[in-house]
């Protein structure tokens, strides 16, 4: 990304978790941050860039809202946003911005706001992204995103939801706010275009807002944890589709097209925060994946290992990805049919019957049990699930593969 | 800012009403409220099977037997408090005796009327 745009994103971001901490009011801080841009656009050309130009934007911003504040009806509310006023009437130029994002993204992951106006949330808030393209990129109409977006705003300004965390709920709030950013990077993901390419998506902001996480909470081992799951992906992902498109697993990857220095910065953030001696859920995918990767490299999977590692995600974090890929990594390291048994056990049916990984690797399992027409069946249910071409392929592929 | 929590009773939680602890336990949680400075107002209602709802309907009003919303759990009794931030109004609301069963609800409430 081009470094003026960069500097732009962080200094929407700061601003804007300035004036929102501070008023209590997400979307009446876009309002006034939105406005002080537009005044910025007539003032700048006539009067030349200030020299401050943040300092610049927040006296014009802090006006906006104080004087939003003067035409409120209720004095509850009055009195509140006044404060603001009595606040910062200082020496705005000279002021030191501290940086408030971090309060933005707890409030933004707030067990009281929609989960899935979570993501979207902080996309808009912390990184300034629209509402269209948020909506695209998660696949949601847009005028859809828009209402998510506002409802969860408005509630945060009308049921004051708070924007401190008190420490002893960090731990539980921070995985909230790290599962939504990881939510981001699963959209970009799975949007990967036939030809192979990845159309980006979200990953690139969501590995933005992962370092972000970690330079603003530096002794917290989750965030590097995330971040080093998302780092070990972006390496892979060049060998995760062949030439046509079609899908690759990992044990069949070439790994001359994995990304050294990308893997190098994961293993080193993963390194880091196990030093930290306190485990967490994103720190177990990130050691599953680099288990997975040294089993590649050296040529010598440690099964056992890997199914280890599972279990323990299975255990604090028992989504039903976590569960199904457990499934398949116990396979590897006590057969085929204990696998099935795991995959058997899963709850809710309901998800679980139209969730394609469940069916790949149930085919997968079938196949290896040389139940030839489950393994069909179980395929077909997999094919008929998939919205990705390049998957969709692979198994047919599959599926015709098993026919004698 | 006000808050109104809204308590909801299961089938369980309204037959824990004749319970002596559970009732000991309901003195204890509105006095902690009043104590911490944080109850304004509260009561429990008696069962819906009680409850009479009015509506108009062609301009000629409507007396029905029941409650308004006919649904598995029934509200069972109110507080208002008075808080700082909705995380503080959650934390009074989880130390409601009718949970785990019952279900809670927590509104922010408009600002009292001039």
């Amino acid at each position: 990304m081009h470094a003026a745009e960069l500097a732009a994103r962080t200094s929407y971001g700061r601003l804007l978790s300035m004036l929102a901490v501070r008023s209590g009011d997400l979307a009446g801080a876009e309002d006034a941050l939105a406005a002080a841009f537009l005044d910025a656009v007539e003032a700048w050309p006539r009067d030349g860039v200030p020299d401050n130009p943040d300092a610049w934007l927040w006296t014009a911003a802090r006006r906006q809202i104080v004087d939003a504040a003067r035409r409120h009806k209720t004095r509850d509310e009055k009195r509140h946003l006044l404060a603001l006023d009595g606040e910062l009437t200082g020496d705005d130029a000279h002021t030191d911005f501290p940086d408030e994002r971090l309060r933005l993204l707890f409030v933004c992951a707030h067990p009281a706001i929609d989960p899935a106006a979570r993501t979207p949330l902080m996309l808009q808030a912390v990184l300034g992204l629209a509402a269209e393209r948020i909506g695209s990129c998660l696949r949601v109409a847009p005028k859809t995103m828009g209402q998510r977006l506002w409802r969860a705003k408005i509630k945060i300004r009308e049921a004051r939801v708070p924007f401190e965390v008190e420490p002893e709920n960090l731990g539980e709030r921070l995985f909230a706010v790290l599962e939504a950013i990881y939510a981001a990077y699963g959209s970009g993901w799975e949007d990967l275009t036939f030809d192979g390419v990845a159309s980006q998506g979200l990953t690139s902001e969501a590995i933005w807002l992962a370092r972000l996480v970690v330079k603003l909470l530096p002794d917290e081992p989750e965030p590097r944890g995330l971040l080093a799951t998302m780092l070990y992906a972006e390496a892979r992902a060049p060998a995760r589709r062949s030439v046509p498109g079609v899908y690759v697993p990992l044990s069949e990857q070439d790994t001359s097209r994995w990304d050294g220095a990308g893997l190098a910065e994961a293993e080193t953030m993963l390194e880091q925060a196990a030093a930290m001696r306190r485990i967490g859920p994103f720190q177990l995918e990130a050691a599953i994946q680099s288990a997975h990767i040294h089993g590649r490299l050296s040529g010598s999977s440690d099964a056992r290992a890997i199914a280890i590692l599972y279990a323990g995600l299975v255990q604090v974090a028992p989504t039903l990805g976590a569960r199904v890929a457990h499934a398949v990594a116990s396979s590897r390291a006590d057969g085929a049919l204990h696998g099935l048994t795991l995959l058997d056990a899963i709850e809710p049916l309901a998800l679980r019957d139209t969730y394609q990984p469940y069916w790949s690797a149930r085919a997968h399992l079938l196949e290896q049990l040389e139940r030839r027409g489950d393994a069909a069946n179980a395929y077909d249910r997999a094919i008929g699930l998939t919205e990705d071409p390049g998957v969709r392929r692979f198994l047919l592929e599959r599926k015709r593969r098993l026919t004698p | 800012m006000r808050y109104v929590i809204l308590v909801y009773e299961s089938e369980a939680s309204m037959q824990a009403r004749s319970d002596p602890q559970h009732q000991a336990a309901y003195a204890a949680y509105v006095r902690a409220l009043y104590e911490a400075g944080v109850g304004i107002a509260g009561a429990g209602l008696k069962a819906a099977t009680t409850a009479t709802t009015l509506r108009v309907t062609d301009g000629k009003r409507q007396v029905q037997d029941g409650p308004y919303a006919d649904t598995k759990e029934e509200l069972g009794g109110f507080f208002l408090i008075e808080v700082p931030d909705l995380d503080k109004a959650l934390e009074w609301a989880a130390r409601c005796p009718s949970l785990p069963s019952g279900v809670v609800e927590v509104r922010p409430a408009l600002p009292p009327v001039a």
